[in-house]
C-alpha cells in the first residue's frame, strides 16, 4: 500500500508549518449486481481511494481530504489544511493522541477472505438465486424490486507526524432481495439479507430469497389498529435500532455538546437489570471489527451498561479530554476529520425464546419495521412509524401497519421486561427480541 | 486555487486531466456504440468546505476535494456501470469496457435513446462564488450568528453554527453526440441551539441556503432569524407537553412541511418504481388521487433554490412537471432510463450524488400551488387538532404508500386557536389516499428556507420542498398522551 505517500504528505504539512498531523489513506473497490425478475438490471464496478488528514497548528486543527492523489493535489490539500488550521481557534483539548499509548503491533481478525474471488458471472448468479428462490417460494410474491450481490475489498492506513503507520485489510460479501407480495390489489414489499466478511459465512441465497418473501407475505391484509397502550415486543432487526440509539446518546461528541439524554448519567440505572449492552471490536471476522481505532489507539471490548447500569461511555481523545476522562479507543475518521463510532456493538441474549415473550401478553405488537426520523437525541423522546403483527392471548394475529409507537428511550429501557435468547450478530449491530412493558401505539 | 465557478465546464477538464470532448466521443463510439442502447461519460469535480463553530470558537475547519468519472452503458432494461476517482483515458476506456460487459450479455434491443433536447438554463451565475469569499467574512457571520442564538435567551446553553460552501463541475457526454456541463455552487447555514431549564434540555434547529452567494446570508437579516429561530425553538420546547396519540385534523404550516408532499406522493410518482409497477401509485395515471384542491408540482428551474439544476445529471436540461393537477394524477419524474423504457419524454429528473452512482429519476424542487384560504381562517376551522410547522426528516415506503414526517414544533389547536406547544411526533398516512383529505388550502404559498437532503437507495441529492398552509381531515399522530 501506499505508505509511503501517507508518510510524504505527514511531512510535507510538518514542513509547512503544522506542529502535528494525522492522516488515513482507504483504497477500496467494490463490485454490485442487480437482477429484477430473473434479469440483470444493473451492475456497477468502482475503485476509490481517499486520502483524510487531520492538522495541528499548536492546539488548532483542521481537516482536509481528497480522492486526487496527484502530486500537486496533495500538495494543495496539505497546505489548504495548513492553511486553515490558522484560522480555527486555539483548543486546549485538540491534539493527537500520546505516542505512547499508540499500539505496537496490529492484532489479526481475520477481517479478509483469502478464498478466491467469484467471476462477475457468479456473483449474477446467486443474486438471481436469491430472488428465483423469493419469487417461487410464495405465489403471492408477484413482483420484485431485485436481488443483489455485493463484495468489497479495502485496505485501511493510518499514520502520524511522528512516524507511526499501520494498516489492516478488510473484505466484505452480501446477498439481499427485496421482493412485493400481492392480493386484491394490495402490494407490499419486504427485504431480508446477508452481510458477512467472508464469503462462506454468508447465508445461502436460497435461504435468504425465503425468508424475504416470508416477511413480504405476512404483512398482506395489514390494517391500522386502535389508539391504545400496551406491551411492545420488538423483532431483533428493530430492537437494533434501538441500541443504536443508545451508543448515539453515549458517544462522546453528544455529550459534551450537552445533546444527549445521557448525560451525567454515568453509574446510574438507565435500563431494566436484564439489559447488558457491550461493544466489542475484536471479535474475529466481525462485520464491525477493527484491529486499531481512528487515532492508531487498541481497541476492545467495551460494557457500555451492565444489568441496567450505564458504565462506560464511547469516547476518542478529544471528547474525552474535553469530559475528564480517557479516551475508550472509538475513535473513527469521516470525511472531515475524527469521530466516534461504534464496531460490533450489541445487546446481551437473555433467556426467553421469542414464543415465550410473545406468548407471555395477552394484547400487544409485535414491531417487525419502523420507519423515520423520530427520535429526539437530547431528550430521549421516540415517535416512529411502525408495521408488524398485533398479538391477542399471546398468539401473533392479523398484520399491521400506518400505525407509531412512541415512548421516551429512558423510560423505555427502563421498561424491558424480557430480553430473547436470539441474539444473531447479523450486522454491526445486534440485538435479540425485546419486549417493553408499555408503549402508546398511535393508530385510528 | 482555480476559480471553478468561473470556469467553463468543457475546457476544466480539458485542461485539468486532458480530457477533451473529442475523446469522450471515442470512448463512447469505439467502446458503447452499436452495442448498448445507450450510453454516457459523467465527469465531476467537487470542492465542499466546510466551517462550524462551538463554543463560541471556530472548532473545525475541513476542506474536502473529490474528482471522478462515471461510465454507463444501457441495453434494455440493464445497465452496466464503472467508476474511477482517477480521470485518464486509459482508466475511463477500462471503465467503458467494464460497462460495455452488461451490454454484451443481452441482446441490443433497438430501442433509440432519447435524446437530450433544448439548452440548458442559467439559474445560478453567481457574482461572487461560494468558494471564492474571504474565509475571515465566513467566519465572522458564524460568530455573529453563535452570538445572536446566546444572546436571545439566557437558557441557550450551547450553540453549534456550521456553514457549508461547495462547488462542483460536472460533465456529461452522451452516445447521441451531446455534450453538456454545469456548474453548481451549493451554500447553507446551519444552526443548532440547546436551551436548559429546570433539568430540562432541548434542542433547536434552523438553517437554509441555495445555489446562492455569501450575501444572501446578509440579505434581510436572514442569518440572525436563522440563530433567533434555533433559539425560539429549544427554548419553546422545554415547556412543550406530551403530543395526542390517534387520528385528528391536522393543519400544517407553509414551507418545509412540504415534506409531506415529498414523502406522501413524490417518491412514489418517480418513473422507476412506476415502471417496475412497484409503487403504490402505479397504474393510477389519470385517476383522482388527492382533492381537487390539490395541484402538485416538481420543478427544477426555480433560480438560485438549493433542488434546481440547469442540467440533470444526464444532461438533460431540467423542468417543470406538473405532478398533481386539481387532484388528479398527470405525470411522473423520468430519467433518461425509465422515460425510454415506458415511452414517456425525460423530464429532466435524472440525478445522481456524485459520478460513484448511476442516475435515477429523483425530485427537484416539490411543492403545492396555493389556494384560496386566509390561513388564519383554516386553523379557526379546527375545533380539536395539532397545528404542525416545522419537521424533521420523512419516509416513505413506497410500495404500501405508507409515509412517516416528523413534526419538531407542533402546538394543539382547540376551539380554533393555537394552544400549547407539544413534543414532537411522528405523523403518519397511506401516501394514495392522505391528499384526498386536504380539505383546505391556503393562500400562502411558501418555498423552504434551502435545508432538505434525499435519501434514496443509498443516494443523496439536495431538493427543495414547498406549502401553502393546509389542513388534513384524519391523519395520525403518532404522540404519547392517549
Amino acid at each position: 500500500m501506499n505508505t509511503d505517500l501517507l508518510i510524504g504528505v505527514l511531512k510535507r504539512a510538518v514542513a509547512t508549518g503544522a506542529t502535528a498531523a494525522d492522516g488515513y489513506l482507504i483504497e477500496e473497490s467494490a463490485f454490485g449486481a442487480t437482477v429484477r425478475l430473473g434479469e440483470v438490471e444493473t451492475v456497477t464496478h468502482s475503485r476509490d481511494q481517499r486520502l483524510s488528514l487531520r492538522v495541528f497548528a499548536g492546539r488548532a486543527s483542521a481537516g482536509a481530504s481528497t480522492s486526487d492523489l496527484s502530486r500537486e493535489s496533495l500538495e494543495r490539500v496539505v497546505d489548504e489544511a495548513t492553511s486553515l488550521a490558522k484560522v480555527t481557534a486555539e483548543d486546549p483539548f485538540a491534539g493527537l493522541p500520546d505516542p505512547e499509548e499508540l499500539i505496537t503491533g496490529v492484532p489479526d481478525l481475520d477481517l479478509a477472505d483469502a478464498s478466491p474471488a467469484l467471476s462477475p458471472e457468479e456473483k449474477i448468479e446467486l443474486a438471481r438465486r436469491c430472488e428465483a428462490a423469493a419469487l417461487e417460494s410464495d405465489p403471492r410474491i408477484t413482483n420484485s424490486e431485485g436481488a443483489e450481490c455485493h463484495d468489497r475489498r479495502a485496505r485501511y492506513l493510518y499514520a502520524t507526524s511522528h512516524g507511526f503507520a499501520r494498516g489492516y485489510a478488510t473484505t466484505s460479501f452480501g446477498i439481499s432481495v427485496a421482493p412485493v407480495a400481492t392480493r386484491n390489489g394490495e402490494m407490499q414489499r419486504d427485504y431480508w439479507y446477508s452481510n458477512a466478511r467472508k464469503r462462506s459465512r454468508v447465508e445461502d441465497p436460497a435461504t435468504v430469497g425465503r425468508t424475504a418473501a416470508t416477511r413480504a407475505v405476512r404483512r398482506l391484509g395489514a390494517r391500522k389498529v386502535r389508539t391504545v397502550a400496551v406491551p411492545v415486543v420488538f423483532d431483533p432487526e428493530t430492537a437494533a435500532s434501538l441500541v443504536r440509539s443508545i451508543a448515539g446518546a453515549a458517544s462522546g461528541p453528544s455529550l459534551y455538546r450537552r445533546a444527549s439524554f445521557l448525560l451525567d448519567r454515568l453509574g446510574t440505572k438507565i435500563a431494566s437489570p436484564a439489559v447488558t449492552i457491550v461493544d466489542d471490536a475484536l471479535i474475529p471476522a466481525g462485520l464491525g471489527s477493527r484491529p486499531f481505532d481512528g487515532e492508531g489507539l487498541s481497541t476492545g471490548r467495551t460494557v457500555l451498561a451492565r444489568e441496567g447500569v450505564l458504565e462506560s461511555y464511547l469516547l476518542d481523545t478529544y471528547s474525552a479530554r474535553k469530559l475528564g476522562m480517557q479516551s475508550t479507543h472509538h475513535a473513527a475518521r469521516d470525511g472531515s476529520g475524527v469521530t466516534v463510532s461504534t464496531s460490533n456493538l450489541m445487546l446481551l441474549p437473555g433467556r426467553a425464546t421469542p414464543s415465550e415473550l410473545i406468548g407471555s401478553i395477552k394484547r400487544g405488537l409485535y414491531v417487525t419495521e419502523l420507519i423515520g426520523f423520530g427520535v429526539n437525541n437530547v431528550t430521549g423522546d421516540y415517535s416512529r412509524g411502525a408495521a408488524g403483527l398485533w398479538i391477542e392471548d399471546g398468539e401473533l394475529t392479523y398484520p399491521v401497519e400506518e400505525v407509531t409507537v412512541a415512548g421516551n428511550l429512558l423510560e423505555m429501557f427502563q421498561a424491558i421486561d424480557a430480553v430473547g435468547d436470539d441474539l444473531v450478530l447479523r450486522d454491526r449491530t445486534a440485538a435479540p427480541t425485546l419486549m417493553i412493558g408499555r408503549m402508546v401505539v398511535a393508530g385510528s | 486555487m482555480t476559480e471553478l465557478a468561473r470556469t467553463r465546464p468543457e475546457s476544466f477538464f480539458a485542461d485539468r486531466f486532458n480530457v477533451t470532448g473529442g475523446l469522450l466521443e471515442r470512448v463512447l463510439g469505439s467502446n458503447l456504440l452499436g452495442r448498448a442502447d445507450d450510453a454516457d461519460i459523467y465527469l465531476e469535480y467537487r470542492v465542499n468546505e466546510e466551517l462550524q463553530l462551538e463554543e463560541g470558537t471556530v472548532k473545525k475547519a475541513s476542506r474536502h476535494v473529490s474528482q471522478g468519472a462515471g461510465v454507463r452503458a444501457l441495453s434494455g432494461t440493464r445497465t452496466g456501470y464503472a467508476h474511477t476517482d482517477d480521470i485518464s483515458l486509459q482508466n475511463l476506456e477500462e471503465a467503458a469496457r467494464q460497462a460495455r460487459a452488461i451490454a454484451d450479455r443481452a441482446g441490443v434491443s433497438g430501442a433509440v435513446a432519447v435524446p437530450s433536447r433544448g439548452r440548458p438554463h442559467d439559474l445560478y451565475a453567481l457574482a461572487e462564488p461560494p468558494l471564492v469569499t474571504d474565509l475571515a467574512k465566513k467566519l465572522d457571520l458564524l460568530r455573529k450568528v453563535d452570538g445572536a442564538a446566546r444572546a436571545a435567551d439566557p437558557r441557550v446553553k450551547q450553540v453549534i453554527a456550521s456553514l457549508t460552501s461547495e462547488e462542483v463541475v460536472t460533465l456529461v457526454a452522451t452516445a447521441s453526440g451531446w455534450t453538456v456541463g454545469d456548474v453548481r455552487p451549493l451554500m447553507r447555514l446551519n444552526v443548532t441551539a440547546i436551551a436548559e431549564a429546570g433539568g430540562k434540555r432541548e434542542i433547536g434547529a434552523y438553517g437554509g441556503g441555495g445555489r446562492v452567494a455569501f450575501d444572501f446570508f446578509l440579505e434581510d437579516g436572514r442569518w440572525r432569524r436563522f440563530a433567533l429561530e434555533a433559539a425560539r425553538q429549544a427554548v419553546l420546547k422545554l415547556g412543550a407537553v406530551n403530543a395526542p396519540a390517534g387520528t385528528m385534523t391536522v393543519v400544517l404550516g407553509p414551507g418545509w412541511p412540504g415534506i409531506l408532499l415529498h414523502e406522501a406522493v413524490g417518491h412514489g410518482l418517480e418513473g422507476d418504481f412506476n415502471r417496475k409497477g412497484t409503487s403504490a401509485f402505479a397504474g393510477r395515471m389519470g385517476q383522482k388521487v388527492a382533492s381537487e384542491l390539490v395541484t402538485v408540482i416538481d420543478d427544477g428551474t426555480i433560480p438560485n433554490r438549493r433542488g434546481s439544476l440547469n442540467v440533470d445529471d444526464e444532461g438533460t436540461p431540467t423542468g417543470r412537471t406538473v405532478l398533481i393537477e386539481k387532484g388528479v394524477l398527470v405525470g411522473y419524474m423520468q430519467d433518461r432510463l425509465n422515460a425510454r423504457l415506458m415511452g414517456m419524454a425525460p423530464t429532466g429528473n435524472g440525478r445522481r450524488e456524485s459520478y460513484a452512482y448511476p442516475p435515477m429519476p429523483r425530485m427537484t424542487n416539490t411543492f403545492m400551488l396555493g389556494g384560496e384560504d386566509e390561513p388564519e381562517q383554516i386553523i379557526k376551522s379546527v375545533k380539536r387538532g395539532l397545528y404542525a410547522v416545522t419537521f424533521g426528516g420523512g419516509q416513505v415506503d413506497i410500495t404500501s404508500g405508507k409515509f412517516v414526517f416528523s413534526a419538531s414544533e407542533a402546538y394543539l389547536i382547540e376551539d380554533g386557536r393555537v394552544t400549547a406547544p407539544v413534543k414532537g411526533a411522528t405523523l403518519i398516512g397511506n401516501g394514495p389516499d392522505a391528499l384526498t383529505r386536504v380539505a383546505r388550502v391556503g393562500r400562502d404559498l411558501k418555498l423552504d428556507e434551502g435545508v432538505g437532503t434525499c435519501g434514496k437507495e443509498g443516494q443523496s441529492v439536495p431538493v427543495g420542498v414547498g406549502l401553502p398552509t393546509i389542513r388534513i381531515d384524519e391523519l395520525t399522530v403518532g404522540g404519547t398522551a392517549v
